[in-house]
């Protein structure tokens, strides 16, 4: 699918009390493609990510998905919460399930792909537990596969990996990329994370806050075999800490 | 005492139970106690033995169990109907902005005005038999059962509603499939709290217009000064609300283990 956001400003509340929130933004994101966008608290990405969604409307500009705007929630653009969206009375396999039913499909075509992404994100063992009887990467996993099972061409990542350990994170890292690279579906990644987005992303924005809006786009080499060995590579050291700089300019001059 | 059995007593002392179980008996001890040295007059405080004498002869003259059926059964058909209108009404209002404003402001009204207010009203449009009970127990429950159930749908995390969205779910979709599983546990809490009020009308309404029913042994043993069997009539209402409270939250952990 191809994404477009063309000049999509949006604002909250009405009258004197009103805020606006997002100004402006312009980005697409074409089929494979994995975009990021990075901006501190305050500067919309959430905001961003629902909208795509189809979860808000946008006050100003379009959103538009093959160029049709979008106009609600669809199975087309699936969503990873940053926690707490599992159904906790459902099973690990009944929450990858769920969605598959929601549309509708056959129970042997549901109980064969239930399988097949829970192999995917590793949990084919943890089919029958339940959502309070994982750890927290591995119900961001089970999230993950059922978001992945409803078939999206587009899978909208909204701080996935933001409650999580550090030393999780860092594997749950390593396993999105492989699986973005398995699949071949765009993805669009909110994250404060610059190093998470720099690993993941082919292109990401980096968001100022209040208004909400793109300050600055880099495009970012492919070639990735190792994500630990590019962590600590110094091209990519020194790219991350000018766009930190640039980060916390953006949050200065908040402060002044 | 032989070695073998001193832990099993220690772990029946444990047990979550055995301090409430010593609560009761403290008191029955007691009341024996005092009841037994002749310090207050038989006529205030009867003796266990005099109200279990009483719940002897009400059982085999058959009054306790049709008390029991009539006041048991006015409440189940009472709570019964307020429920099942409760469950969709208060749904609704916890899902649809525009039945919640439309429909707040009345029930949180109606809820002030104390149902037993309602008997004279009830009496005159309906008489003195089964329909009057059960219309005050069906009115007294009906608005807190109803707000208990949307404050429920209001605190359902919007992440699980809107990860069905995103999931390709239709409206009719999250209101079945996720709002309603996921509040089942608080409308089983809201069902066991707001029986007691129900348990407690019931008897209200029989002091004051009925045949039978353990309100109406109660009020039939004042006017013969048998404090024995007005004993044995709270002792009885107590019992079966506990059973009550005991078999609902017993529900909620067999039909909700993921919530408890």
């Amino acid at each position: 699918m191809h994404l477009q956001l063309d000049r999509v400003s949006k604002v909250f509340g009405e009258g004197r009390s009103s805020k606006l929130v997002l100004e402006d933004i312009s980005f697409e994101i074409l089929p494979g493609e994995f975009v990021a966008l990075v901006g501190s608290s305050g500067s919309g990405k959430s905001t961003v990510m629902r909208l795509v969604a189809g979860l808000e409307r946008p006050s100003a500009g379009a959103v538009l998905v093959d160029g049709r705007p979008v106009r609600g929630p669809g199975s087309d653009r699936g969503m990873v919460f940053q926690k707490y969206s599992l159904y906790p009375w459902l099973t690990a396999a009944e929450n990858v399930a769920f969605g598959m039913e929601l549309q509708g499909r056959g129970r042997p075509e549901i109980r064969e792909r239930t399988a097949y992404f829970l192999e995917v994100v590793g949990l084919a063992g943890s089919a029958s537990l339940y959502p309070r009887q994982l750890s927290g990467g591995m119900q961001q996993r089970v999230a993950i596969a059922r978001a992945l099972a409803a078939e999206p061409q587009l899978l909208l990542l909204d701080e996935p990996f933001g409650a999580l350990d550090l030393q999780i994170r860092e594997s749950m890292q390593e396993f999105l990329y492989q699986l973005w690279q398995r699949t071949g579906l765009a993805a669009l990644l909110i994250t404060h994370d610059l190093e998470e987005a720099m690993l993941l992303a082919q292109r990401l924005h980096i968001l100022a806050p209040r208004p909400g809006r793109i300050v600055r786009t880099i495009s970012l080499a492919s070639e990735r075999s190792d994500l630990a060995h590019l962590r600590v590579s110094p091209q990519f050291l020194e790219l991350r800490e000018d766009l930190a700089r640039t980060l916390r300019s953006l949050d200065g001059a908040l402060g002044a | 005492m032989s070695a073998r059995s001193q832990p099993r007593l220690l772990r029946a002392l444990l047990h979550p139970w055995s301090l409430g179980v010593a609560g009761v008996l403290a008191v029955v001890i007691v009341w024996t106690l005092v009841s037994a040295s002749g310090t207050v007059d038989k006529l205030f405080l009867p003796s266990p033995a005099a109200v279990w004498a009483a719940g002897q002869q009400q059982a085999a003259e058959g009054l306790l169990w049709s008390d029991i059926r009539a006041s048991v059964s006015r409440v189940g058909a009472g709570f019964a109907l307020s429920a099942l209108v409760a469950l969709p009404l208060g749904i609704a209002m916890g899902a649809n902005r525009v039945i919640c404003r439309l429909l707040e402001p009345l029930l949180a009204l109606i809820r002030y005005m104390p149902a037993p207010a309602f008997i004279p009203l009830l009496i005159i449009y309906f008489g003195l038999g089964e329909l009057p009970k059960v219309l005050l127990i069906f009115i007294g429950t009906l608005f807190f059962n109803t707000l208990m159930i949307m404050d429920a749908v209001k605190f359902v995390p919007s992440e699980l509603v809107e990860t069905a969205l995103t999931l390709g779910g239709r409206r009719d979709q999250v209101l079945v499939r996720v709002i309603t599983p996921c509040i089942i546990p608080q409308v089983i809490d809201a069902y066991r709290i707001n029986m007691a009020s129900a348990w407690n009308l019931v008897i209200v309404a029989e002091l004051v217009a009925a045949t039978e029913g353990l309100g109406k042994r109660i009020s039939l043993a004042q006017r013969f000064l048998r404090t024995d069997e007005i004993f044995l009539g709270l002792i009885v209402i107590g019992l079966i609300g506990l059973l009550i409270d005991l078999s609902f939250r017993l529900l909620l952990r067999r039909t909700c283990t993921w919530a408890v």
